[in-house]
Formats: C-alpha cells, sequence, structure tokens
C-alpha cells in the first residue's frame, strides 16, 4: 500500500512529506528528480516510475507533483486515484491547491493526510465525513478558536460512518430545502485543415449541490436516457434501478457532489459548434509566414457561443508575430511561443479574424511542424448532446423542496489541425 | 501572580536564548523556543507549540530533540493535541523506543475509552510505532479491538494486525490475530470486511503459500454481497481478491461476472480496471456460444473508453492495459479506433502508448484512417514521437497487406520532406516491408538512394545498404554506391559493418565480373583489419564458401529468404495470459509478470488464466485448471492422476525456504586446527587461483575449447591445476537411477522405465521398454508436451525391430532444449507422449534439472563477483544438505562432473566457502555459495538466481549429487 506522500513544486523543491509506514528518506525522490529534468514540459513526466526498492507514482497537477513512494505491488490507478483525492481535499478545504495554501496549513493538511490513510489503507476519504473529523478553517472559527480554546478537530466519531450510506450525516436540517443540478458537457474534438471532424466525443457530467433536510430519497429521470453510452455513478446511485429503468435513484450526499458522469461516443453524431477557417504558411524561402484565422458559429441549435478563445502553439523559430485582430484581443509570450486570442462572444452577422504576418529568426529554416489551434468556448442553457432532464421525485421527507437544473456546453480538448 | 512571574522567567530565559543564537546555529535557537513552549502551563501554548514542531517535522526537518518534551503533553483531554502528539510519536519512536515506552500507559488507557474515535486512534498509533517493546503491550487491546462492538473499531483494528504482522510476523501469528481476521471476513459490516479483505491480502503477499485467503463459493458469496456497499477502496480490494478465485465451472463463473459488472459504471477507474481484471479471467471458463459471453464482451468496451477521457496518468496506467487487453481479445475495442487518436497537447508518454494500440488495432476496415493520422503525427514537433509515427506506418504495411501500397507511398511523401530524422526511419521500415513484400515495391529504390548521402545513423544505413545488396541487379550503380561506403569502413558501426560486407558479397555474386575487386576489398577489410570477431568469422565464410564453390556461395547467400511475421513485438501468449490476470498492477504497467521485478515477493505464485469447461467437471486446484487450459486436447486421465499429485506435493515444499539460522558454531579446538589447515591451503590455492593475472589470460582465451570436452579440461596449465585443485580425475555427471515412468497397468502393456543422463554435453532420455503384453508392438514414437527449459526430442525413437511379448530393449533419445517452452509446475516436469501400434500413452516425469548445466558454465571470477552482488537478496535461497560427508574438495570435484563448477574457495574460522557457477542451457545463471563445515556433516548453501524459481530444483541436484 502507499508508504509515503511527497509535495514537490515545479522547481524539485519538496515541501512536504507523510509517511503512513516506516519513514522512507527523501533521497528516494531524487529517481523522480531525475525524470523530471529529462522531460521537456512538467507535463511530461512519467507517472510510474521504477527505483532499485521502491516505486515512484505521481500525479501533476495544479503545478504541484504529488509523488506517492509505494513499495509492494499495488495497483497504479489506486494510488492515482488518490492522489487526485489529496489534491480535491486540499482544494476543497482551503479554496485553492497550490504550495502556498499548503504551506500556510500545514499542519492542517498534515492531519487531513493522516485521516485519509492508515498504513496505505484509505480510512475517510469522503469529503462530509473528513469535515467533521477536521473542520475546515474559516475567519470566524479561527477567530472563536483563540477565544474560547476549542479546536477544529471533531471529538465524535462522524455519524453515519458506520452505516451503509457513509456519504451522508444523519440530523442534517435546512430552512430552506433546495437540490440544484447541473449538466455540464465537454466536447473532445479533434478537426482537420478542412474542417472535417477527425473525432469527436462528448464528456458530460451531472454536478449537483443538494441541500436537504433528513433522509431524502431522489429519482431523477431524463427524456432520453439512451443517447448515454457510458455512465459512472456517485456511489449513491442504485445501479440495479438504472440498468432496469433508466432512472437515477439515490439518497444525495449533503452539499456538493458529482452524481454522474457520463460519454457519449463519436458513433452518435457530435454536433460540433463552431467552424474554423485558418491558414498558417511559411513562404519557402525567406523568412516570413502569414497567419490567417476566421471563427465562425456552426451548429449551436440557436444558441449564442461565448467564451470563445483560440490558442496557438507557435514554431520555435518565430522571432515576431504582427497580428490584427477584429474582434477581441491577442496576446503572444515570446517565450513560450503562445498565441492566445481572447474573442469573446461570436456574433453571426460579422464574424471575428485575426490575421498578419509572422517573421522567423533569421536564417532559420521553414518550421516542419504544424502548429494546432485549441479551441476555447461555452454556450449556455444548452447540452450539446441533447440530453434532457425530466422531472425529480423526492420520497421520504415531506418538505417541497426548491428544485432547479442548468445547462451548460464547453469545449473540453477541442483541436483544429493546420 | 505565581504564574505571571513564572511566564516572565520564560520570557527572560528565552531572550537569553536568543542572544546565543549568534552563538549556534539557527536550528538549535529555535528547538529551544519550542522546548520552552511545550513545558509552558497554558493549553493553548503547547497546542501551538506541538503544531509548529509538526510543521517542522513535515518539511523534513529533524525535531526528535524535543521527543520527552512532547510525549509529556500526550496526557490531555483535548482531542487535537493528542491526535498532534500521536503524529510525532509515529515518526519518532523507533529513533527513541526507551522514551517511547512512556507513551504505552497512555496507549492502553485510552484503548478502553468510552469514545470509539479515541479507542480506533489509540490501536491505530500504537501500530504504526514500530518498537517492539510497544508490540508486546499492544496484544490485548488489539485483541478487544477486533471485537469491539463499533465496526469503525473492528476496521481500524483490522488494519493494524497487517501493520503488526509487519513488525513481528511470529507475534501475530502465536496470538491467533490471523484467525480473528479471517473471521472478520463475515463480519456484517462490509467496511469492516473490506478492511480484513485488504489486510489479509497485504499479509499473504508477503508468504505466497500460506493459503490465508482461503476462497471458496461461501466466502466468496460473503464477499460479494460486501462488494455493494462498502467504500470505493474497499471493492478494489475485494475485487482483486475475487481475481485470485477458480469458480468450479462456468455457471459460477457466469453468475460471479454478473455480480462484478455493475462496478463497470463506478467513478472510481481503479474499481473499474479491477472489476475488468476479473471479468477478463473469469469470461475465460463462459462458452463462447453463450449469449451472455457477447453481451459480457459488449459491456467492457465503453467504460475501458471512458478510462481515456480521464487525466493522463490515469490514461496511461489505463493504455498499458488496453494494450493488453487488446492483444487477448481484440474484438472488445475493434470498433474504437478514434478514441485513440492523438491529440497535440497529450503528454508524451499518453501519445506513445495510443501509438501503439492503434496499430494493434489496425484493419483492413480502418487502415484509411489510421495511415491518415499517422501521417498526420509525422509532422508533429517531438521527435521521438515522429519517430514512432514513422515506424508504425511500416508496421501497418505488414500487418494489413492491402495497405501496403497506401504505405509505401506514404514514406515516400514522407521522405521528400527531407526532415532527416523522417527520412531515416522511414528507409528502415521500407526496408521491412521490403522484407516482407519482395519484388513488389522497388520501384521506390530511385528515390532511397537519393538520399543516400544524408544517412548518419547506423540503424537507416545498414536498411539502405542491405536494400542496395538485395536488388544489386536493378541498380545500376550498385557497385559505385557501395564502394562509396567503404571509404570509412573502420569508422562505421558494426551493424553497418556486417551489412556492408553481406551486401558486397551479394553484389559480387549477382554481378561477378565488375566487382571482383571491390569483393576482395571487403572481405581483406573484414578479416585482416578488424578485430570483431564476428566480422572476422563472416568474412573468413564467405571468403572460404566464393573460393571452394561458387555455385554453393550463391545458393546459400542469395537463397530466397522466409518472409518477417505479420505482427511484431506482440507479447509471447503465456506471459499474456499471466498478464492479463495482474491487470491493473504494476505488472502490467511494465509488461511484465511480478516475479521479474516485485521486491519483497519471494515464492511469487504465477497466476494463470482458468480453462474452458465444457459441462461442469471441476477441477480441483487452480494450477491444474491452467494445466490443461494450454494443454493439447486429448489431455489423458494418467497426467492429472499421477503427476499432479506428485506436483502437488512438490508444491508444498517450494514454500518458503527453509532459512538456517546461524552457522552452528564450533568448538575453539575445532576451529584452531581448521583454521592452520584450511588458511594454509587457502593461501597456497586461493592465491594461486585469484591472484596472478596469468590465470585470467589463460581462461580468457580458453572458453571457445573448454565446453567441447567434458573429461579432459584443456584450460592451459594453470586451469588444469585450478581444476584439479582438490582430488584426482572430476568425475561424470550424476544419472540418476532409472525408475518405472509408465507402469504396464496403464499402458495395455507396456512398461517404460528410464532416467535422463548428460554425456558429452548431450542430454539423454534413456528409456528401457518392456512389452508386457502377449502381442507385438510396432511404430513406436515419442512427443514431449511444451516444457519449462524447451526439452524435445532432437530426432524419431530409434526401435527398429519390432518389440515381441516379454522382450525389452533399451534405447536412447537425444534430446535438444530448442523445443518450445512452457513453464511447467514443478518446474522440471516433462509431460511425454508415447505412441505404438497399440495406442497413445501418457505419463510425466521429472527430470534432475542438473541435466541442462552446461559445460561453459564457468564464470569468471570477476564476473561472479559482480553477479552476485547484482541479483538482489530477496533472490537469494538457502538450503540444508544433510548427511553428506565429503569433504569440501571432493565435493567440489564431484560437483563438478555435473558441470557445478567452483569458482573460488575461501575458508572463514574452520568453514570452507566454496563459491560455484552453474549456467542452464536457456542461459540462466546460478550461483551458490556452499558452506561445509569440517566434521559437520550438515553442508549449507545459498543460491542466487534472477529466476529465483529454479533454486529449488537446483538445490535438489546438489543433494542427488553429493549423495551418489
Amino acid at each position: 500500500m502507499i508508504n509515503s506522500l511527497f509535495l514537490i513544486n515545479p522547481s524539485g523543491e519538496i515541501f512536504l512529506e507523510k509517511h503512513w509506514k516506516s519513514v522512507v528518506s527523501r533521497s528516494v525522490c531524487d529517481y523522480f528528480l531525475e525524470a523530471k529534468e529529462k522531460a521537456l514540459e512538467p507535463e511530461d513526466v512519467p507517472p510510474v516510475i521504477h527505483t532499485p526498492h521502491h516505486y515512484l507514482i505521481s500525479i501533476y497537477r495544479d503545478k504541484l507533483f504529488f509523488l506517492s513512494v509505494i513499495q509492494t505491488e499495488v495497483p497504479p490507478l489506486f494510488v492515482i486515484e488518490f492522489l487526485h483525492r489529496v489534491a480535491e481535499m486540499i482544494q476543497d478545504y482551503f479554496g485553492e491547491c497550490s504550495e502556498t495554501v499548503v504551506k500556510d496549513h500545514m499542519v492542517m493538511v498534515y492531519e487531513l493526510l493522516e485521516e485519509m490513510l492508515d498504513n496505505g489503507f484509505p480510512l475517510a476519504t469522503e469529503s462530509n465525513v473528513l469535515k467533521e473529523m477536521i473542520r475546515p478553517p474559516t475567519i470566524l472559527r479561527s477567530v472563536v478558536n483563540t477565544l474560547t480554546g476549542t479546536s477544529n478537530v471533531g471529538d465524535t466519531l462522524p455519524t453515519g460512518q458506520p452505516s451503509t450510506i457513509p456519504w451522508r450525516r444523519a440530523g442534517v436540517r435546512y430552512t430552506n430545502n433546495e437540490a440544484y443540478f447541473d449538466v455540464v458537457e465537454e466536447i473532445d474534438a479533434i478537426l482537420d485543415q478542412s474542417g472535417t471532424t477527425v473525432f469527436a466525443e462528448i464528456q458530460g457530467v451531472v454536478e449537483a449541490c443538494v441541500k436537504l433536510s433528513g433522509m431524502p430519497d431522489l429519482t431523477l429521470s431524463f427524456m432520453n436516457p439512451r443517447l448515454l453510452d457510458d455512465v459512472s455513478f456517485h456511489p449513491c446511485v442504485r445501479y440495479k434501478l438504472w440498468e432496469s429503468e433508466r432512472v437515477l435513484s439515490f439518497i444525495p450526499p449533503d452539499g456538493n457532489f458529482t452524481l454522474m458522469t457520463y460519454h457519449v461516443n463519436a458513433q452518435n453524431l457530435v454536433a460540433i459548434p463552431v467552424y474554423v477557417k485558418q491558414s498558417i504558411s511559411f513562404f519557402e524561402c525567406g523568412s516570413d509566414g502569414r497567419l490567417d484565422v476566421t471563427v465562425g458559429p456552426k451548429q449551436t441549435m440557436g444558441k449564442t457561443v461565448e467564451g470563445v478563445m483560440v490558442t496557438v502553439h507557435l514554431p520555435k523559430t518565430i522571432l515576431s508575430i504582427n497580428l490584427t485582430a477584429t474582434q477581441g484581443s491577442y496576446t503572444y509570450d515570446n517565450g513560450t511561443k503562445l498565441l492566445v486570442w481572447d474573442i469573446g462572444k461570436l456574433n453571426p452577422q460579422k464574424l471575428p479574424n485575426l490575421r498578419g504576418s509572422l517573421s522567423l529568426q533569421a536564417g532559420a529554416p521553414k518550421p516542419e511542424e504544424n502548429p494546432s489551434l485549441n479551441i476555447d468556448l461555452n454556450i449556455q442553457q444548452l447540452a450539446i448532446s441533447g440530453l434532457k432532464v425530466n422531472r425529480l421525485d423526492m420520497f421520504g421527507e415531506k418538505y417541497k423542496p426548491f428544485k432547479g437544473v442548468k445547462y451548460i456546453t464547453k469545449a473540453g480538448k477541442f483541436q483544429v489541425r493546420t | 501572580m505565581e504564574w505571571a512571574n513564572q511566564l516572565c522567567e520564560n520570557r527572560q530565559f528565552g531572550s537569553k536564548m536568543t542572544d546565543s543564537k549568534y552563538f549556534t546555529t539557527t536550528k538549535k535557537g529555535e528547538i529551544f523556543e519550542l522546548k520552552a513552549e511545550l513545558n509552558s502551563d497554558k493549553k493553548e501554548k503547547k497546542k501551538e507549540a506541538v503544531k509548529k514542531v509538526i510543521a517542522s517535522m513535515t518539511v523534513g526537518k529533524d525535531v526528535s530533540a524535543l521527543f520527552p518534551d512532547v510525549v509529556n503533553c500526550m496526557q490531555t483531554d483535548n482531542l487535537e493535541l493528542k491526535k498532534l502528539v500521536y503524529l510525532y510519536l509515529m515518526n519518532y519512536a523507533k529513533s527513541q523506543p526507551d522514551m517511547a515506552i512512556m507513551a504505552v500507559n497512555t496507549f492502553v488507557k485510552d484503548c478502553e475509552d468510552a469514545n470509539p474515535l479515541i479507542r480506533a486512534l489509540a490501536v491505530r498509533t500504537m501500530g504504526c510505532i514500530r518498537v517492539d517493546k510497544i508490540t508486546e503491550y499492544l496484544c490485548e487491546p488489539l485483541r478487544k479491538c477486533l471485537k469491539d462492538e463499533d465496526p469503525y473499531v473492528r476496521k481500524t483494528a483490522a488494519v493494524c494486525v497487517a501493520k503488526l504482522h509487519d513488525i513481528n510476523a511470529q507475534l501475530v501469528e502465536d496470538q491467533g490475530f490471523l484467525d480473528t481476521l479471517k473471521d472478520l471476513i463475515s463480519d456484517s459490516n462490509p467496511m469492516v470486511v473490506a478492511n480484513a479483505v485488504a489486510a489479509l491480502s497485504e499479509i499473504a503477499e508477503s508468504h505466497p503459500n500460506s493459503n490465508l485467503l482461503d476462497l471458496n463459493p461461501q466466502s466468496i458469496n460473503k464477499l460479494l454481497t460486501a462488494l455493494n456497499e462498502c467504500t470505493e477502496w474497499g471493492q478494489i480490494f475485494i475485487l482483486d481478491c475475487l481475481a485470485n478465485y477458480t469458480p468450479r465451472d462456468d455457471r459460477e463463473s457466469q453468475s460471479i461476472c454478473e455480480r462484478v459488472t455493475p462496478r463497470l459504471s463506478h467513478a472510481n477507474s481503479a474499481v473499474v480496471l479491477s472489476a475488468v481484471k476479473v471479468l477478463m479471467k473469469f469470461m475465460e471458463m463462459l462458452p463462447k456460444d453463450l449469449d451472455y459471453y457477447s453481451t459480457l464482451l459488449k459491456k467492457l468496451a465503453p467504460p475501458l473508453v471512458t478510462l481515456l477521457s480521464a487525466e493522463p496518468e490515469l490514461q496511461y496506467v489505463a493504455l498499458r492495459n488496453i494494450n493488453l487487453i487488446v492483444q487477448k481479445r481484440p474484438e472488445i475495442l475493434k470498433h474504437e479506433m478514434k478514441v485513440f487518436f492523438v491529440k497535440y497537447n497529450d503528454p508524451i508518454y499518453v501519445k506513445l502508448e495510443k501509438l501503439d494500440i492503434m496499430i494493434r488495432l489496425a484493419s483492413q476496415a480502418n487502415i484509411a484512417q489510421v495511415l491518415a493520422e499517422l501521417k498526420e503525427y509525422a509532422t508533429e514537433v517531438d521527435v521521438d514521437f515522429v519517430r514512432k509515427a514513422v515506424r508504425a506506418i511500416g508496421r501497418c504495411a505488414i500487418k494489413v497487406e492491402q495497405s501496403a501500397e497506401r504505405c509505401v507511398s506514404t514514406l515516400l511523401d514522407l521522405i521528400q520532406t527531407k526532415v532527416n530524422y523522417v527520412v531515416q526511419e522511414a528507409i528502415v521500415v521500407i526496408k521491412d516491408i521490403f522484407r516482407k513484400y519482395p519484388n513488389k515495391y522497388e520501384s521506390v529504390i530511385a528515390t532511397l538512394c537519393e538520399n543516400l548521402d544524408s544517412l548518419d545513423e547506423p540503424e537507416a544505413r545498414a536498411a539502405m545498404i542491405w536494400i542496395v545488396g538485395e536488388y544489386a541487379e536493378r541498380i545500376d550503380n550498385a557497385d559505385e554506391l557501395l564502394e562509396s561506403f567503404l571509404e570509412g569502413f573502420h569508422d562505421e558501426s558494426t551493424q553497418v559493418q556486417l551489412q556492408l560486407l553481406t551486401a558486397i558479397v551479394k553484389l559480387f555474386l549477382k554481378k561477378p565480373t565488375e566487382t571482383q575487386e571491390l569483393v576482395q576489398q571487403v572481405l581483406s577489410l573484414a578479416t585482416q583489419d578488424s578485430d570483431n570477431p564476428d566480422l572476422r568469422d563472416r568474412g573468413y565464410i564467405y571468403w572460404r564458401l566464393l573460393s571452394t564453390d561458387p555455385v554453393a556461395a550463391k545458393e546459400v547467400v542469395l537463397a530466397e529468404k522466409p518472409l518477417i511475421s505479420e505482427e511484431t513485438d506482440l507479447i509471447e501468449p503465456t506471459l499474456l495470459e499471466e498478464l492479463i490476470c495482474h491487470i491493473g498492477t504494476l505488472a502490467s504497467v511494465y509488461h511484465k509478470p511480478p516475479s521479474a521485478f516485485v521486491e519483497g515477493s519471494r515464492g511469487v505464485m504465477h497466476k494463470r488464466l482458468p480453462a474452458r469447461t465444457g459441462s461442469g467437471e471441476s477441477t480441483e486446484s487452480p494450477d491444474v485448471g491452467a494445466a490443461g487450459g494450454s494443454a493439447p486436447e486429448a489431455a489423458p486421465s494418467i497426467i492429472p492422476s499421477q503427476g499432479d499429485l506428485l506436483g502437488d506435493l512438490l508444491n508444498l515444499d517450494m514454500a518458503p525456504p527453509t532459512t538456517s539460522g546461524p552457522p552452528p558454531p564450533s568448538t575453539g579446538m575445532q576451529m584452531g586446527g581448521m583454521d592452520l589447515l584450511g588458511g594454509g591451503l587457502d593461501s597456497l590455492l586461493g592465491g594461486d587461483i585469484g591472484g596472478s593475472p596469468a590465470m585470467g589470460a589463460g581462461f580468457g582465451a580458453a572458453p571457445a575449447v573448454m565446453p567441447a570436452s567434458l573429461n579432459a579440461p584443456v584450460g592451459g596449465g594453470l586451469g588444469d591445476l585450478f581444476d584439479l585443485g582438490g582430488v584426482g580425475m572430476p568425475m561424470g555427471a550424476y544419472i540418476p537411477p532409472k525408475i518405472v515412468w509408465l507402469p504396464a497397468m496403464k499402458a495395455k502393456g507396456l512398461e517404460i522405465s528410464g532416467t535422463f543422463a548428460r554425456r558429452a554435453g548431450v542430454i539423454q532420455m534413456e528409456l528401457i521398454l518392456t512389452n508386457k503384453a502377449m502381442s507385438v508392438m510396432t511404430d513406436f514414437a515419442i512427443q514431449f508436451n511444451r516444457n519449462s527449459f524447451g526439452l524435445a526430442p532432437a530426432g524419431p525413437l530409434q526401435v527398429l525391430t519390432p518389440l515381441g511379448p516379454n522382450q525389452t530393449i533399451e534405447v536412447s533419445l537425444p534430446l535438444s532444449t530448442v523445443g518450445p517452452v512452457m513453464k511447467m509446475d514443478p518446474l522440471n516436469n516433462l509431460q511425454v507422449a508415447v505412441k505404438n501400434n497399440i495406442d497413445v500413452f501418457y505419463f510425466s516425469c521429472q527430470y534432475p534439472i542438473s541435466m541442462l548445466f552446461v559445460e561453459d558454465g564457468k564464470m569468471e571470477r570477476q564476473v561472479f563477483l559482480a553477479t552476485w552482488k547484482d541479483i538482489p537478496n530477496d533472490n537469494e535461497s538457502q538450503f540444508q544438505i544433510k548427511d553428506c560427508h565429503l569433504n569440501s574438495d571432493a565435493a567440489s570435484s564431484k560437483l563438478q562432473g555435473s558441470n557445478i563448477f567452483t569458482i573460488a574457495k575461501r575458508t572463514v574460522e574452520g568453514q570452507d566457502m566454496l563459491y560455484m557457477s552453474i549456467k542452464l542451457s536457456n542461459g540462466i545463471w546460478v550461483l551458490a555459495e556452499l558452506r561445509v563445515q569440517a566434521g559437520n556433516p550438515n553442508y549449507t548453501i545459498s543460491l542466487k538466481c534472477r529466476a529465483p524459481e529454479v533454486s529449488q530444483c537446483v538445490f535438489q541436484c546438489y543433494e542427488a549429487v553429493l549423495k551418489n
């Protein structure tokens, strides 16, 4: 099982270590740092590294490396999932996951890590359970604590822990009972030069914010559940009922949680909301090139496309660029060769265009690679797959909750090749 | 007031110390301040101080000096303070065991607390303190907690058993904790069940034969019930445990699959992959025509696809596993090609894995898409990725014949880009395409030749030279091209030199008139000016061939070559089967069996897929099922009844090697006497052997001759000296007495007994066939099943005359070691089929592994030393040979007869240590240290080998050789 955890910042400094079994010397991280030196980007460090006596399994998240040390045969996915859980926990408790935040709350992070694993076995990873064991910091609470001498550590066993629904605590009370569901869809797509879809799929997620008293038993049904190719559920969802009736039946955790993630496959035609006309070309001789990019709406189901942003990694040999945008503004970082064009809302009457010249370093050959364009966008009030929630019913409690559903479509890994 | 005074004093004290900071290091000053704060009366201040201590600890500072002060804070009602102190204790107790004992009372008291949280916390922390004295006190509280009324405490206690086992395994066994832990599998609370399973699995991993997780239909049912209700992590443990079970029949297998399938929809990817493992394994038992089988196949694809939209690290592990799944069952993902398309911002490790899977999935149906993608990738930024993409195009051409033409034209397009590394990769793969489809795409050679000058990598140069040589008759200026390479012959790498030599010889055979000079030039370069033995030998062979019989040379060199195989780098089927059983583990990431790399897994259990049971006949042990699965259809009844009983028995023996204690101390008298003698001998012999450089040189030149002769070592004078170091001549190899392998009752009157021998480097199976039936037997033939070392008959069974009733014939069958390999259990098991005019009979026998010891198994001293150090200590096994009355020299010469070579001898305190090496026919080296104590008939032997499975067999040989 998991022996130790090291948190490492991008410059290779270890700023937190936690051991759940005997102490492993931090020199073990040298193997990792060596691999990190070799990788071009921090993202490229291989997640599993073999050293003579240990295995190092790491993730790179929020510009931090979470590195775990294991000694025996342990499922690597188990370790990686756990590391992501640690990152989410830090995010959840302190609002962001960064080196500063961890350093500011060193002891609390340490206490939390101790609650999460015992001897390398996960102990409590559910956010609601953890929060009862160790209360998250708030300004008010820290003031109260110093005045009254009470602490952030809960001194009773979280309720619900021994029950069969560990995700929900007993005795929840709200004056306003409300349940909100966000259906968020991300389009992953690759378009080729001519704009044809090479590959497209939709990753969807239903995020819930449920603040209901007592032990509500909810049933959420969709207009068109057959649309979904693959689903994964929060442990609270009763799988049998989904199998037989295609409804989500569950006793929800209290607060925010991910109810379900789903996947709509390339086989069903995925609507692509925008098209991109682009040309990035370099003259055969001389040291110049041209860039011309236009973005326009395609299948938007009558909604407005907002937050459009185009990101291009230009070739390394580019010296400078001189572009004009008809809408929005662009930034260019000559160090990373990253061109970002922030367009904003897409106006079908007047299509935004970015064009101009690129100049290469003197004497540099014509670049060999074709840069890809990364597109960001979002569309409010639309689930691009067409998924629609039918109704939400509540059993087990008498009050009438307030219910709401919101849809949003975003670009995930949306790339246009040139 | 008093309190205030004290505070004042403290502060003064503190300020004094701040001054002294200038004299000591800052760190010490800091520690001193913390010490003062820890001893403060104010609760809040204490707590803050402990927090500071913990903070320093987390960043890796050493705060162990504060141990007594922190422990003093332990007795408190404040839970947070208690937890903090516990955290500190876990980290530093080991460094201060005597101080840690101070904490025991508090722990014991806390284990009785009314609050379950505190009970659990205490037992949990105690288990983390790896101090022997403390563990003694842990047993009673732990026993209580294992039976606690609160499931939270029970589940914590279950993990604690695993911790304790890690510290003191014997204690856990003696106290009966393992049984209590097994009982917890039937606990009413699923979380407790999950933790008990996890703890047992961890303990079982260090004791592979302990049979801790005794899985039977009842316990499986309990696990499946708990699976639905426990946490995601618990589900992983339970699924991994389920995967070790072998169902009795296909119906049980199906019902488990049905209950595991819902896990595929879990949000936790580790749960999904563990479920995939269980399904992949149990599916193997389902009849293929079953409807459920195809339903299950369909259900597996979507979750695997979904894993690919997760974080890149998860994707990587998923892809490595999908690579295995695709090789085992390509049908699952054959329609999902697109999800493996590479995105430009994927991390490089994901890109490379995706590419690999794309090629595995490539088929006639999707090849157009795949090629378009690969061409796109060939213009990416990352050089490694581009190279692999170009290679992938070549692999597609070889795999999908219909696409070959398209692939070649794509490659030509890429060559036109003139990007150097792209051109070179393209040429390397075009060579392979030529080897697969000869005489089809030669039109492109002209284009290739244009790029000759830009090739600077050996592999690409060698490929180009090969092409020129192979198609010399169609390239007008082939001689010029090859000549241009010849100029810098000695600067080329060996690969290019060898290729150039062959290519010019080919050219000469095709166009003898114009190229005579060239061929002479290259032959003399290769034979006279080169010191590379391979090159020189190949040069001489060609030279001899050309000068004696040019026609024969033409037939040999220009012979039609076999086509290269369809798919490259597939994992070997038995390994693949084993890896499928390890889906989701590190083994599946490395594509190596766990035994190859996992440290601390002593006798690793090899997992096999279960066999498909047609009609629900039950197989008792999983190993039998496995053997049946891969053995030929006509598996006979004799093998299971006899061979497997034997196999099982041996299996038991294979248990962790009996580690003997330290060598028995000998009395002073003996020691003195021995030392005199031993030391003297040692310096005489050992010095000679090790010290003189001439010795090493003598050996360096000799090895080519050494293996040939067995009876007369020809290692030069020094070698002689060495070999005869002890007693006279080496004796012949040990041959076990013949035993009856196939009794007449079971083979319609044919009795076979036999043994194995190694004579002059040839392995022989010596058989006595007796006809105990009434009729004449004729038409004898013999065949072996695949076995661990690839033993196979090197010729037919020579029984020329018919065997009349009551006649006996002795036959000796030479064996080769180049047959197909499959790991057997026990390792030296051999399944044999003998046929005669009456019927086919099967039996299994075990051969002494010593017959695989080859004659050139003598390792050089330096190499031996380095190898010994290099092999991890976990691969070392120790055995005792009892009742052996030879002295060390006699033993050494006896062993040499069986190709166990003594490399050096050392005498330490009256004990002779012999260092020996053995090489098996498949190239595995076994290193041994034999300890012989004068007057003690028990030898101790330590064996080290990279494949520790063979150690047991080797030990048996030692025993057999030394006692006969």
